[in-house]
């Protein structure tokens, strides 16, 4: 799954444990790079997710014969 | 000669069979209040009647200072026990709690569902479960077309824009509200279990009278919250309003405004939370990067010490090349490190080993030691080079 497609919590927590790693010690030079640097990427996704989050509003309803459907629920913001 | 007992006797006799009865300690009478005077030491005396007999009734100070008192003519439900005053040979009604009729009659009904619930132990603080600091999906249970639902989605919106909602509308007032808040409960947990998983639910409905509220002190609507597999909070009336439900929801916020608010961080603390691992990533890289440089700088020196006679010309620059490129790289890095994150991520690419070797350069071991110097090897030997995509063995020919 790429960076983009996941969401912020997701991001958040690969990025506590991405650092936890880090603080874990005595890793080979390059493995520590490559950590550091997803790290960075993760936090600039999140950052970036902030930015531009938006509230989703969905509707839940139950057709007659039991079903689940939802559809976009509008209208509030004004 | 029959016993004789004095009228104080057989007064205070009245009085404790008054006492003892099932009933009378302890009960709810309503009626019409009559003659009602207020003395000056504070406490009242009236009458309660109905068509066919009265009740003389009494609030004493202390609780007349905490009720709402009645009017003539008032019709009430009032709460107390009924006892023999000794002195004028009469019963009388002693008040500590009084209602207006209709509102009286709710509040018995309020206060037996909440005995019966507490004794069941769904208010019980080891029921309510936590709410999940940053939900990514709250569900929400009100009125579609009221101000508590836009009060909800706009603190959330201001909040915590990261999360998604799933509306499931429901009448929150009149006869038909307690099965609609149910089968909404009902829905968002179907919701839950079978398309997308909801952290909280958030039942709500504005403020309103003591009736339009009391969809909320139902015992369909309490069973449903205890029932549900996702955490509930509520957001019911104003902040002095207390509902059946709110005891029984796992959190209870004073408004739905409120309930918005305990459900979300402000996205005002998240960043700071992103931008402190982000801040520690580096601090943990400048360290190792710190460690690496000493490595070096070591590794340089024994190379000197090692004065080589016989180096091949290119091996020499190639090793040189590569000390002074990590040297310089490192320090750059280190530098950065401690400065914009970003600055250091472009840095630190030309200091992974990897991407040297990507570069076209090999590393050479033998005996999982890397070849620094001719004087290490000899004809025949079996070595290892390591390159970009992986490695090969090889032999050292004269």
């Amino acid at each position: 799954m790429s960076v983009e497609e996941r969401t912020f919590e997701e991001l958040f927590a690969e990025l506590e444990e991405t650092v936890r790693r880090l603080e874990g010690g005595e890793l080979p030079l390059g493995e520590s790079l490559a950590l550091f640097e997803r790290s960075t990427a993760l936090a600039e996704q999140c950052n970036t997710l902030l930015d531009r989050a938006e509230l989703r509003v969905r509707q839940l309803m139950q057709s007659a014969d039991g079903g689940l459907a939802d559809q976009p629920f509008e209208g509030w913001q004004g | 000669m029959p016993q004789t007992l004095t009228v104080s006797q057989v007064t205070a006799y009245i009085k404790s069979i008054f006492a003892e009865d099932a009933l009378l300690p302890d009960v709810w009478i309503s009626g019409e209040v009559s003659n009602f005077k207020q003395a000056a030491s504070g406490h009242c005396y009236f009458t309660i009647k109905d068509g066919g007999a009265c009740l003389k009734s009494v609030i004493w100070r202390t609780a007349a200072a905490r009720l709402t008192l009645p009017r003539d003519g008032d019709a009430v439900v009032a709460h107390g026990n009924v006892s023999v005053y000794e002195r004028d040979g009469i019963y009388q009604f002693y008040i500590d709690h009084l209602q207006a009729a209709g509102a009286g009659r709710l509040w018995q009904e309020f206060e037996r569902l909440r005995g019966q619930l507490a004794a069941e132990g769904l208010f019980d603080e080891g029921r309510k479960r936590p709410i999940p600091e940053r939900p990514r999906r709250i569900g929400v249970a009100t009125s579609a077309n009221a101000a508590a639902l836009r009060d909800i989605l706009r603190t959330l919106s201001a909040r915590y824009p990261l999360a998604a909602v799933a509306l499931a509308p429901c009448s929150v007032q009149g006869a038909d509200a307690p099965p609609a808040i149910c089968a909404a409960i009902s829905l968002l947990n179907r919701w839950s279990a079978e398309r997308e998983r909801l952290d909280v639910i958030i039942l709500a409905r504005g403020g309103g009278s003591i009736e339009e509220l009391w969809a909320f002190n139902d015992e369909r609507v309490a069973r449903a919250i205890a029932a549900s597999a996702v955490p509930v909070v509520t957001g019911v009336g104003h902040e002095t309003d207390f509902t059946i439900a709110d005891f029984v929801a796992d959190r209870r916020a004073p408004t739905p405004t409120g309930a918005a608010t305990s459900c979300a961080p402000d996205i005002r603390d998240v960043r700071p939370a992103v931008n402190a691992l982000a801040e520690a990533a580096a601090e943990l890289m400048a360290e190792r990067l710190a460690g690496a440089r000493e490595d070096v700088t070591r590794l340089a020196a024994r190379s000197r010490r090692a004065s080589p006679e016989r180096r091949i010309a290119s091996d020499r620059q190639r090793l040189d090349d590569l000390q002074r490129r990590s040297a310089l790289a490192m320090s750059h890095a280190l530098g950065d490190a401690r400065g914009l994150v970003a600055g250091l991520q472009l840095q630190l690419a030309a200091l992974n080993p990897q991407r040297v070797l990507d570069r076209g350069y090999a590393i050479v071991l033998r005996d999982n030691s890397i070849v620094v110097s001719t004087r290490q090897v000899a004809g025949g030997d079996a070595i290892t080079v390591r390159v970009a995509d992986g490695t090969f063995d090889a032999t050292v020919e004269g």
